[in-house]
């Protein structure tokens, strides 16, 4: 067994761990926050991406020990004060997901990618989104969430900074 | 009612808790000593197991339990059954976990039930497997070859089934044609990839003898009866509850193994036992799709009519039959190659074959996508023989609208409605196909190679009538339930039969209640996914749940209407035949201005203030909706590719489609399943193909390996609509689920094949990867 300590949607965690488990395992089978999935075994679908001190991290790749000392936003540390998300809300308005299992994925993987390019062309979302699968909605509406989101961001940028965001 | 909600582009309902993490899939659900599973399976495409050992296993820490196949027989589980049957088939019996013999790589051989996962995953290693290796037929074809391995005794030449459907003469009016083509085409085997992988957790209590089942289906209902049959476990016994999926495709509509294993472990431990698939595991365990070897002969006449078409086609239906495999290959592909043209004369013969592969079932679009493939290619080999442009030659076979009597076609189903022309004229003046052709000519000058395709398909939907679906060979009637119930305060609730894993079913159920009853949709709640809270229902796949379910919502909503007026009556102090209801307010004829409200109604229906003895108390209905023919969606997809000469390499530049899919309740839904199904077609003509090698190994066994669509690969889509109201059912809705699927690879391919013309390439076999692309180009 081995110590971790991390952050997570800025609840401080202290644990005693097998050293092989998943950061997704940690997440969604110790803390109960099931809102991250797992959609491969090889790290290509991206369902399981959180952002791991603001950075997308897919969270079947990296053991829960190498999360140790990091700040970790999940899918359900997005929404604030009551606030969705402006992706959260852009993917409701513009029917960004169907059966949903890709979306918190998807939604965790724009949040990095706005904030590293907050004007982008729909050929920037689509070679960002490159690593998330989605099998429902053809990515169409996924693309047009995320310009939507980017747009709305860029007007109002300070009131909805997401928490985890450096 | 004109609420206008049915129509309307409403915001999806169920998206508050999918954005927020909040989503009820399988995997989240965790119980008391809930326990896991994992299952080894076969690392061998065909095998004998003389010895399998599990005493290791049995010993390791947080090991309870193994079970292998003889355990599963002595504790008397019966082997997986066929829903859908076929004269003289030969069924091979389908164990849940093999006894004897393995007959596919991933062919379950024993299960761990363990404290936690990693500890049953290791435990797998431990089991001790002897095999004696047998020879292995992966190909549909050959396994009929006399000297081919031979699966299942029961099945002579790997032969699951023969069957045949045609009309008028083929072989005459192949030998009175101008010409003739005759062509090999593949449509090659497909890996359904929902993104959530099967989950099942079985939970037993000793003390009532109940079992439930959570787990990742389609058609709660479908399950709780073959698991009834399965386990043996009385139906009133056993629930299934399935919340939220993560997709399906078809993928997700069958009694598998895993759950059969999962509810005989928690029976035998007095534990809740989890199995969660891993998607290597799923590439191999869950069902694949299509697979058609074919050989087609297609006759015309010099001026493009098409006079004849004869097709013999092998369905490769993997290992075992699945639940409703034998429909597939047979009554939704033989007579759909029709398409929508006006062709008389057919020869379509279909061998179902066992083959040392994963077992092949319903994958989106389910035998309409080959049926559909097969005839948008043939009228472009036609087009390519005579020079012709595509769209003229489809212009010359197409079927003249029919909107007011159904289309009798040649071959078992008469058509609802249609105007394919409209479609087609509509989908070529937005594509701006004159200029693209001018814009291709001038391309193909400067070395340039761009392709247009074009496909016009029509699918079959709706299913089904029960009396037909009987009659064809259907275990089980595919009618479909809703039970809409008015609480005093006039909300509501429906439960419904149907299953949404994507499709919205939350908000546009509760659209057609509200549009109806005047309501607000937020009055409306929708039940699915719970055999104990719901009616018995046939479940979501083959686009059936607006044409059917929907359809049963709308029915049920109308007699509660009806039910109303009985209290209105008195309330209004009238006559029943006076009484009319509009807007959400019952009054009599011509005086809406002394109106009483939907919610003064409900109220009365259970407090009785007003009505006498005679009338009984509540409001509520219920619907099992029979359609009355099934219902044909149909359109027009076109497709503009460029294709590089120097490394074969194809990039979809534009996508152009109408479809008719009848009325639509939610604009906004209906696009986004035509965008998700058009590029589960097109990534079939370009990216993705299930691949063994002559062994049986699955070489595209993970998706590292499995070419699936990504956004950075794609266009945006321009998505259209005709509409031609189906009168099977009383909302005119068609179904729009498969749609894309079906249009798209026939499009895409036949843009590929229009951009090689100048290298005098008639057909290349799916998919078209640069590759082959480039190889095809080579040989001018
Ligand atoms: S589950 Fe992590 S990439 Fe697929
Ligand atoms: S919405 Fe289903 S996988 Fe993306």
């Amino acid at each position: 067994m081995a110590q971790l300590k991390l952050t997570v949607n800025g609840v401080i965690y202290e644990a005693d761990i097998d050293p092989r488990l998943l950061l997704v395992h940690y997440l969604r089978d110790t803390l109960g926050l099931t809102g991250t999935n797992v959609g491969c075994d090889t790290s290509q679908c991206g369902a399981c991406t959180v952002l791991v001190d603001g950075l997308a991290v897919k969270s079947c790749t990296m053991l829960a020990l190498q999360a140790s000392g990091s700040k970790i936003t999940t899918i359900e540390g997005l929404k604030q004060d009551g606030v969705y998300h402006p992706l959260q809300q852009a993917f409701w308005d513009n029917h960004g997901l169907q059966c949903g299992y890709c979306t918190s994925g998807m939604i965790m993987t724009a949040v990095d990618f706005l904030k590293h390019n907050p004007h982008p062309t729909e050929a920037e979302i689509r070679h960002a989104i490159e690593g998330n699968i989605c099998r429902c909605t053809g990515y169409h509406n996924i693309v047009k969430a995320i310009k939507a989101a980017a747009t709305q961001m860029a007007d109002n940028r300070p009131l909805q900074r997401p928490q985890g965001q450096v | 009612m004109a609420t206008q909600i049915i129509g309307s582009t409403v915001k999806r309902r169920e998206d508050p808790r999918l954005i927020t993490g909040a989503g009820k899939y399988t995997d989240n659900i965790v119980l008391p000593r809930m326990t896991f599973m994992a299952i080894l399976r076969s690392p061998h495409a065909h095998a004998r197991i003389k010895k399998i050992d599990a005493s290791r296993a049995q010993k390791h820490p947080g090991v309870l339990a193994v079970y292998t196949g003889e355990d599963l027989k002595k504790g008397g589980v019966n082997p997986i059954p066929v829903g859908f049957v076929l004269p003289d088939m030969k069924t091979a019996q389908h164990h849940p976990l093999a006894i004897d013999e393995v007959h596919y790589v991933g062919d379950g051989m024993a299960a761990v039930v363990a404290t936690d996962r990693y500890t049953a995953k290791d435990a797998l290693d431990l089991i001790d497997v002897e095999y004696e290796t047998l020879p292995v037929v992966v190909d549909g074809e050959k396994a009929t070859h006399a000297g081919a391995p031979q699966l299942h005794p029961e099945a002579p030449d790997n032969v699951a089934y023969y069957w045949k459907v045609g009309a008028g003469d083929a072989d005459k009016a192949l030998t009175e044609a101008d010409g003739v083509i005759k062509q090999r085409i593949i449509n090659q085997r497909l890996i359904p990839t929902a993104m959530e992988p099967r989950v099942a957790i079985a939970d037993y209590q000793p003390a009532t003898g109940d079992l439930t089942l959570y787990t990742t289906t389609q058609n709660p209902h479908l399950i709780r009866l073959l698991m009834a049959l399965v386990l043996g476990q009385p139906e009133h016994k056993l629930r299934v509850v399935s919340q939220d999926v993560g997709g399906g495709f078809g993928s997700k509509i069958y009694l598998y193994a895993d759950e059969v294993i999962a509810c005989f472990a928690a029976k035998q431990l007095a534990r809740p036992v989890k199995w969660t698939e891993e998607r290597t595991e799923n590439y191999k365990a869950t069902i694949h799709g299509r697979d058609h070897i074919t050989d087609a002969e297609v006759g015309y006449k010099k001026d493009g009519t098409i006079t004849a078409l004869k097709v013999k086609t092998w369905a490769n239906q993997g290992a075992y039959l699945s639940n409703f495999a034998p429909l597939i290959p047979t009554f939704f592909y033989g007579p759909m190659l029709q398409g929508v043209y006006q062709i008389s004369n057919f020869f379509v013969e279909v061998w179902g074959t066992y083959t040392n592969t994963t077992p092949v079932d319903a994958y989106r679009g389910a035998g309409r996508p080959e049926a559909a493939y097969l005839i948008e290619r043939a009228v472009d080999w036609v087009a390519f023989e005579l020079k012709m442009d595509p769209a003229e030659v489809r212009r010359k076979n197409m079927i003249p609208p029919f909107t007011s009597a159904p289309y009798q076609t040649s071959m078992v189903y008469a058509y609802d409605s249609g105007n394919y022309p409209a479609t087609l004229e509509k989908a070529l003046k937005n594509a701006g196909y004159a200029d693209l052709r001018k814009k291709q000519a001038e391309l193909r000058k400067q070395g340039k190679y761009m392709g247009i395709g074009i496909s016009t398909y029509v699918e079959i939907t709706g299913a089904a009538p029960a009396q037909v679906a009987a009659s064809i060979g259907a275990g089980v009637a595919l009618v479909e339930s809703a039970l809409v119930r008015v609480h005093p305060t006039g909300k509501v609730v429906v439960y419904t039969g149907s299953h949404a894993h994507g499709q919205g079913h939350e908000t546009t159920f509760a659209q057609i209640v509200a549009d109806q009853l005047g309501l607000s949709v937020d009055d409306v709640e929708i039940v699915h996914g719970d055999t104990e809270r719901t009616p018995w229902g046939a479940g979501t796949y083959g686009s059936r749940s607006q044409p059917v379910g929907g359809a049963a919502v709308y029915v049920a909503t109308q007699r509660v209407i009806e039910k109303g007026k009985k209290f209105a009556t008195h309330m209004l102090e009238a006559a029943e035949a006076d009484v009319v209801f509009e807007g959400g307010k019952y009054f009599v004829k011509g005086t809406p201005s002394k109106a009483i409200t939907f919610q003064e109604v409900a109220l009365e229906a259970y407090t009785a203030k007003k009505v006498p003895a005679d009338v009984e108390s509540g409001l509520e209905a219920i619907s099992f909706f029979n359609p009355s023919n099934f219902t044909f969606p149909n359109g027009a997809h076109i497709a503009v590719v460029m294709v590089d000469p120097d490394t074969g390499k194809v990039d979809l530049t534009r996508y152009i489609c109408v479809d008719d899919v009848g009325k639509v309740i939610n604009p906004m839904i209906v696009e986004g399943q035509i965008h998700g199904g058009i590029v589960q077609g097109l990534a079939q003509a370009l990216w993705e193909g299930a691949v063994y090698d002559d062994d049986g190994q699955l070489l595209s066994g993970s998706m590292m390996d499995y070419a699936l669509p990504i956004a950075s690969n794609l266009p945006s889509f321009e998505t259209s609509r005709t509409e031609t109201p189906s009168p099977v059912n009383p909302l005119g809705a068609k179904g729009a689920g498969e749609a894309g699927t079906i249009g798209s690879t026939p499009a895409v391919a036949n843009a590929v094949m229009d951009a090689l013309k100048p290298f005098g390439v008639r057909h290349i076999d799916m998919p078209l990867t640069s590759e082959k692309v480039w190889r095809a180009m080579q040989k001018k």
